[in-house]
């Protein structure tokens, strides 16, 4: 029972929020059908829809593992957001100054490069720097809380705006080229570009910009399933998260669990660097982050924060996200937004999930549990 | 120095501190009857949209105004409703709101004016002077702090705060009682966005609030969940603010002092007071747990 109700109410608050959705559609004179065949349509059609909703997935599955981690040991992490920056900006740096020389817009070198590894060396590398200095900067709230009590939502808040504000400026200041008139870094070396999967699959095209960092995605959620359910680690953060106190009396120090979790947490929204600047732009793009870090709280809370959810919800929030995309242009008066406006109503729904009890517990379909 | 330091420093501090003031007095009645408002943001959003959509139509900035406010109360009654009622996590709903604020506008500005961005410009005369909120705010403060240690009212939300257990047993509505702290902290934010968008500037653009929610929120907690402290944090963070933007462009001694450094000072503050560095910050007791009533 407790399996059926844990997939039935994410099912039920998808349903209930496209009905509320529809609504909305309808209030301004088109038709819900129509909007939402148009989304679904266009996020599945092959090569492009697939090719691109894989590729929305991607940084969702990072910030949704990342949001799940956290909340296994009873943390809410806002903060994956202000994580990824600081980790895609990282990534570019050590991608930029062992990448070999990089040249400005007249073709003159700038000497902002040290060295120039090869691919084998400067690829590992630069991802083990995406998610080391992820971790890093959510391993700051996370000591935070153990050592000084302070809240972990405020700080993560608090610590979204500074990383944003310290890789801008490291970006404006420091690694951008002389003429370049957006807010960005110099590219990253060619060495440190990791290929797309269009390279290897027959059919899907090379433009498309899916590449290696989604299937780092799919062992990123086998690898924490693992992490979670199979060592001693994951068994310490899931004490912490289920009961605290019982945790410590166990034996277990609460406060070491909770910096590894937000570490651990800040690693996986870190990997978003990896798809964002090896994978994507190959370069660091001031801004770049379409939410990520706050739609990856939707993912983890619609995917349960079980590994395996969080792809399910991750891939259903890239649908709507591509499917997003044709809506402005063939439809009279519904705009791309309708995509946030139906992420957010999923969210209060699987928030709210009492909401159901009531109506399925009149057909005795579902009981309320006693708590 | 002096170029740096003036009157019109200390001016537009007062303008950039209102509606921080504003949103972190509505966050102060909520958060004190123990509902985690996070949703500061997306409700300062609505009352901005919506002032500036109503004021187009109708040519009057008072009736936008009000408009503002009804659609702040009506947005902070949807977080009320499924914290309250349905026992949501505070923080995720909260968050929610946030993302439907984004884009809520934009979906209904698509439809009503073709333009997701913005809402048509609305005519300078029917502006909202600006002098009567931020005389507004020298009123505010003092009410707010009359209202939550002087009145029945005040000292019944500081119980349910608190110790909801004890106020259930002494005969107070918990429900009741937070309910409508949610919806004065909507007003309130709904006037701090309708003050962006009718009265500093003269459209409703989209995220226009960007991150002043947050801000105010951060001005709560730095306020100790205090009106008077509150009130002195708006203005620091409202100076920080109104510095980064003087401060633009300028060299002290040969150096331009980069705008991104002037912008992290309230969160880094927000980060040491929280930690314990000045002073004790405590929240109230009850803050974020729904509240069951004994059968």
């Amino acid at each position: 029972m407790k399996n059926f109700r844990q997939l039935v109410f994410p099912l039920i608050a998808v349903v209930a929020a496209f009905i509320v959705g529809g609504l909305f559609i309808l209030l301004v004179g088109d038709n819900p059908f129509k909007v939402y065949g148009l989304m679904i349509g266009s996020a599945l059609s092959w090569p492009d829809g697939i090719g691109y909703t894989l590729f929305y997935a991607t940084p969702l599955i990072f910030t949704g593992l990342a949001v799940a981690v956290a909340f296994r040991c009873g943390l809410l992490n806002i903060g994956a957001e202000g994580q990824l920056y600081i980790a895609a900006f990282a990534t570019a740096w050590v991608s930029i100054i062992f990448g070999g020389v990089v040249v400005d817009v007249f073709g003159k070198p700038v000497g902002y490069s040290v060295a120039s590894l090869p691919a084998i060396v400067l690829v590992p590398l630069a991802m083990l720097t995406a998610i080391l200095a992820g971790a890093a900067w959510g391993a700051i709230p996370g000591f935070l809380k153990a050592k000084f009590g302070s809240h972990e939502v405020i700080n993560t808040i608090m610590l979204n705006f500074i990383a944003i504000a310290l890789v801008s400026y490291f970006t404006q200041y420091h690694y951008k080229v002389q003429g370049d008139p957006l807010l960005e870094t110099a590219p990253i070396g060619t060495a440190a570009h990791i290929p797309r999967l269009g390279s290897f699959i027959p059919g899907l095209p090379e433009r498309i910009p899916l590449n290696i960092a989604f299937l780092l995605a799919l062992v990123a959620c086998l690898v924490i399933y693992i992490f979670l359910w199979r060592t001693k680690w994951g068994y310490e953060i899931r004490a912490t998260g289920a009961n605290p106190s019982a945790a410590e009396y166990g034996g277990i120090s609460t406060r070491k669990q909770i910096i590894l979790a937000m570490a651990v947490s800040g690693g996986l929204a870190g990997m978003v660097g990896i798809n964002e600047v090896l994978g994507y732009r190959h370069r660091y793009y001031d801004g770049f982050s379409d939410n990520y870090g706050f739609t990856g709280i939707a993912v983890a809370l619609l995917g349960r924060n079980h590994p395996f959810g969080v792809l399910l919800a991750a891939l259903l929030f890239a649908v709507l996200q591509r499917g997003g995309i044709p809506v402005d242009a063939f439809t009279e008066n519904v705009s791309k937004d309708i995509v946030q406006v139906l992420q957010a109503i999923i969210i209060l729904f699987v928030a709210a999930e009492a909401i159901f009890y009531g109506p399925f517990g009149r057909f005795g379909l579902l009981k309320r549990s006693k708590v | 120095m002096s170029e740096i330091i003036n009157i019109s420093l200390i001016f537009s501090t007062i303008r950039l501190a209102t509606p921080l003031l504003l949103a972190a007095l509505g966050g102060l009645f909520s958060e004190r009857a123990g509902i985690i408002n996070i949703a500061l943001e997306g409700l300062m959003l609505s009352g901005a949209f919506t002032a500036a959509a109503v004021t187009y139509y109708t040519g009057s900035p008072w009736v936008g105004l009000l408009a503002g406010v009804g659609a702040g109360m009506l947005v902070a009654a949807i977080h009320g409703v499924a914290c309250i009622r349905f026992k949501a996590d505070q923080v995720v709903s909260g968050t929610a709101i946030n993302i439907l604020m984004l884009g809520l506008p934009a979906f209904i500005g698509g439809a009503l004016f073709a333009s997701t961005g913005s809402t048509p410009t609305v005519p300078k005369e029917q502006l909202i002077p600006w002098t009567p909120i931020v005389l507004g705010f020298l009123v505010f403060v003092p009410l707010v702090w009359y209202v939550l240690y002087r009145t029945p009212f005040g000292l019944r939300l500081r119980a349910v705060g608190e110790n909801p257990e004890a106020a259930d047993a002494a005969g107070i509505s918990v429900k009741r009682i937070r309910y409508t702290a949610v919806l004065l902290s909507g007003a309130l934010a709904g006037i701090g966005g309708a003050y962006l968008s009718i009265g500093q500037s003269s459209l409703f653009t989209r995220n226009m609030t960007s991150g002043r929610g947050f801000i105010a929120l951060a001005a709560l907690i730095f306020g100790k969940w205090r009106p008077i402290q509150t009130m002195l944090a708006c203005l620091l963070f409202g100076f920080t603010e109104a510095l980064a933007i003087q401060l633009q462009g300028v060299k002290i001694s040969g150096e331009e002092i980069p705008n991104q450094f002037i912008q992290m000072v309230p969160y880094l503050l927000t980060i040491i007071v929280l930690a314990g560095f000045i002073g004790q910050s405590r929240a109230p007791r009850a803050l974020g747990i729904p509240y069951e009533k004994e059968r």
